[in-house]
């Protein structure tokens, strides 16, 4: 009989079972279909990726004063990108025709909004109720003013000049502010116990998301002018912006009545047995669970609304993508170079859809309390 | 008695009538419904006013008069003497023609990418999320806009075509197949067809029963493939293959014959794919995750095969999750088809709410119409989607 009386020294695991090598066998080779998969997969991105790269950055002209630098001498195309296109008309994309001398005006207001919704992000900000709806209720008024101009000896600068990411983003903070407003009041509606307000509430909600943003902008902009008073004007951003509203709070609705639904009814319940009136029991105790159980849904809300400003650039708005295809497409002087304009359009789209996803998807892990019921 | 019991005595048995509930309710709606009814009849008050005031006549009379226009891509005749009725239906045949290729192509493609990301192949699975993440946060009309500025910026002219076969090509005007024309003799295979699909239907019902009844299972899917392909495959080679193929011909400056598939359809196609199979592939992964790993596990200890377990366990159950939000994508693919307008591909809204609305003026009754459509649409699939979802849901004791 063998017994050991000492320890044996511990032996590293087989070369095969570890490290990179078992990685590759586990993940990637395991089996001949999967090696056939990885091997087509590695194939792909062989032939897309090295030349997008090449494209993209190696062979690429950043900055240049006229078009000439990014072309041959012959006239034709360089091979990579000519993002001096970009560069070169880097304000226009921005700012649109806003002028010069007054941009400070746009940028002030970019910047107090982010210096105020800053603090929001940290749990322990006090009296942030008070901050949130400092920014959700005066703050518009601030920004319009120094936006528009007019009082306090600013210049006016007209709607038709706005454009850009500027306006861009205008509509969309503008479109779900209000969106918001309208889509908790229609939620309440539909859910409300007044026959006619729910069925009125249900028609308006279907009606909208029944029917393609591009008809309602159609609609706001030939129809919107014929519904007033004869002799009255309309302004073309309010006329979108209008449309852009109905449209969205037919699904900010939506979204809102799937928390009001997901409230337990003793909540209800008690609230009611409290005493509290119909808008106390909604505004103290439905309202703030709800609206908590929706933000992701809201930001996914949002996320559509911001991807669905680029169809004002069909009834003559120069948002982001307008300015690049519309005004920047037919500039003589840079002539050709389409590509490089939707690209940078499209990247600077998915920067900011792409973060807020990521920022919806943490919220949702952060709120889940783990009651499920 | 004390005195807080003789106020309780003293309090009126009903609420006084601007605290009761009931009259409240019913005041609150008159007054919406008269402010609702004062708004619509300004509106169109109004609407009345500026159209005389422009001259406009209302009405559908326009209907009728004769279009003066052409339109690039029609799936049933249709040229500049027919009547702006034609170019609405028109429209609406390219609207429902990209809706369903899209759909098809979108569901394939997006059925595909949701199962590879869930593929324990890494590579795999992290390609279809790149793809998942990077095509679904783009706007969708840059992604039209550069698809369709792609094709027409990249082909070669018409004289140069990209040929195979020397029956289809490619070029900057779109792709050039070779359009069938039908004989007499296709109605037999036209009813062999039909008595495929009427023969697998009855099959399948007297299979499931007689498993029911015996336990014994019927190989009902390959037969039924035999009966509706290859049956109706036989009756034409038989019947003398009555189809004869009309081939594109390279002249010099034009391609003649066949059929066009212009590159605004391709453009609009590849987009609107690409984009929803992006938003379809997360809502199959989410499906596929929904079915809990201890269903796969009791089908597979009670002796089912890992094929009988996709088929029978998984996949009934992953579809009941599946198909709702599936629906809507469809609903959005459909809405989103009116992008359509913006790279020139005559859809309803670019035919009818575009060039009609120009040649005619008439705002109101074109547009009402356009959303019309749309509306009726969106609401008959949202009424099957509501009986399916009472259909398919769990029945719990």
């Amino acid at each position: 009989m063998y017994v050991t009386d000492k320890i044996l020294p511990e032996l590293p695991a087989p070369s095969n079972s570890k490290g990179l090598i078992h990685w590759f066998k586990v993940n990637l080779f395991n089996g001949p279909f999967n090696t056939l998969f990885t091997l087509l997969a590695a194939f792909l991105l062989y032939k897309i990726i090295p030349p997008a790269i090449e494209w993209a950055f190696i062979d690429a002209t950043w900055f240049a004063d006229s078009s000439s630098e990014c072309k041959l001498e012959n006239g034709d195309r360089k091979d990579g990108a000519c993002w001096a296109f970009i560069t070169n008309r880097f304000d226009q994309i921005m700012y649109g025709f806003y002028p010069e001398e007054e941009r400070w005006r746009p940028n002030l207001a970019g910047i107090m909004l982010v210096l105020l919704t800053i603090p929001l992000f940290f749990k322990k900000t006090p009296k942030k109720a008070w901050l949130g709806g400092f920014i959700l209720v005066i703050f518009p008024f601030i920004a319009f003013v120094l936006i528009r101009g007019g009082y306090f000896g600013l210049e006016v600068v007209d709607t038709g000049k706005w454009g850009g990411l500027m306006l861009t983003l205008i509509i969309s903070l503008v479109g779900i502010l209000f969106a918001l407003l309208f889509g908790t009041i229609l939620a309440l509606g539909r859910r409300s116990s007044m026959p006619i307000v729910k069925s009125l509430s249900v028609v308006f909600i279907e009606f909208w998301r029944g029917v393609p943003l591009i008809t309602v902008l159609f609609m706001s902009s030939v129809m919107l002018p014929l519904f007033l008073p004869e002799g009255t004007t309309f302004d073309k951003l309010a006329r979108a912006m209008i449309g852009i509203i109905l449209f969205q709070s037919a699904y900010v609705a939506e979204v809102v009545r799937g928390g009001l639904q997901a409230i337990p009814k003793g909540q209800y319940e008690a609230a009611a047995a409290m005493g509290l009136s119909y808008w106390k029991s909604m505004f103290l105790v439905i309202l703030p669970q709800a609206m908590k159980l929706v933000i992701p849904g809201l930001v996914n809300t949002f996320i559509a609304l911001f991807k669905d400003t680029t169809l004002v650039l069909i009834i003559g708005l120069f948002d982001l993508l307008a300015i690049i295809e519309n005004v920047l497409g037919s500039d003589n002087a840079w002539l050709g170079f389409h590509t490089e304009g939707l690209v940078f359009a499209a990247f600077v789209f998915w920067m900011f859809c792409f973060s807020l996803s990521r920022y919806s998807m943490a919220l949702e892990r952060q709120l889940d309390t783990g009651h499920r019921n | 008695m004390n005195d807080s019991q003789k106020n309780i005595n003293e309090l009126p048995s009903k609420p006084l009538v601007w605290n009761d509930p009931k009259y409240r309710a019913m005041f609150f709606q008159i007054l919406l419904i008269s402010a609702l009814a004062y708004f619509f009849y300004s509106i169109v008050q109004n609407t009345l006013d500026n159209m005389n005031a422009r001259g406009v006549s209302t009405g559908f009379g326009f209907m009728s008069e004769p279009a003066g226009f052409d339109i690039l891509q029609t799936l049933v005749p249709f040229d500049s003497t027919y009547s702006f009725g034609r170019s609405f239906i028109v429209g609406v045949l390219n609207t429902l023609l990209v809706t369903g290729l899209g759909i098809l192509f979108a569901t394939i493609l997006g059925f595909l990418v949701g199962v590879a990301r869930l593929s324990n192949n890494w590579l795999v699975s992290k390609i279809a999320t790149v793809y998942i993440e990077t095509f679904r946060n783009i706007p969708l009309l840059i992604q039209i806009i550069f698809w369709y500025s792609l094709i027409v910026g990249s082909l070669p002219a018409v004289r140069d075509s990209f040929s195979l076969f020397d029956s289809f090509f490619l070029n900057q005007r779109g792709i050039n197949i070779p359009s069938p024309h039908y004989e007499d003799g296709f109605i037999y295979t036209l009813i062999a067809l039909v008595i495929g699909l009427i023969t697998s239907f009855i099959m399948k019902r007297w299979a499931r029963k007689r498993q029911e009844a015996t336990g014994q299972q019927f190989p009902v899917l390959l037969v039924a493939l035999g009966l509706i392909l290859l049956f109706p495959i036989l009756v034409y080679f038989i019947s003398g293959s009555p189809i004869t193929w009309d081939v594109p011909k390279l002249g010099r400056f034009n391609l003649q014959g066949g059929a066009t598939v212009i590159p605004e359809l391709v453009g609009l196609l590849l987009a609107l794919v690409i984009y929803t199979a992006a938003f379809i592939a997360e809502i199959v992964r989410s499906g596929i995750k929904a079915v809990s790993h201890g269903q796969s596990e009791a089908a597979l200890s009670v002796g089912l095969t890992p094929a009988q377990n996709l088929k029978l366990v998984v996949i009934p159950q992953a579809l009941r999750v599946i198909i709702p939000p599936l629906t809507s994508q469809y609903l959005n693919l459909f809405k989103n088809s009116s992008l359509a307008a913006a790279i020139g591909y005559p859809d309803l809204v670019a035919v009818f709410m575009g060039t009609t609305l120009n040649q005619t003026g008439q705002a109101v009754e074109i547009v009402a119409v356009t959303m019309g459509v749309y509306l009726l649409v969106s609401l008959l699939i949202s009424m099957f989607m509501n009986w399916y979802n009472a259909k398919m849901s769990l029945v719990e004791r």
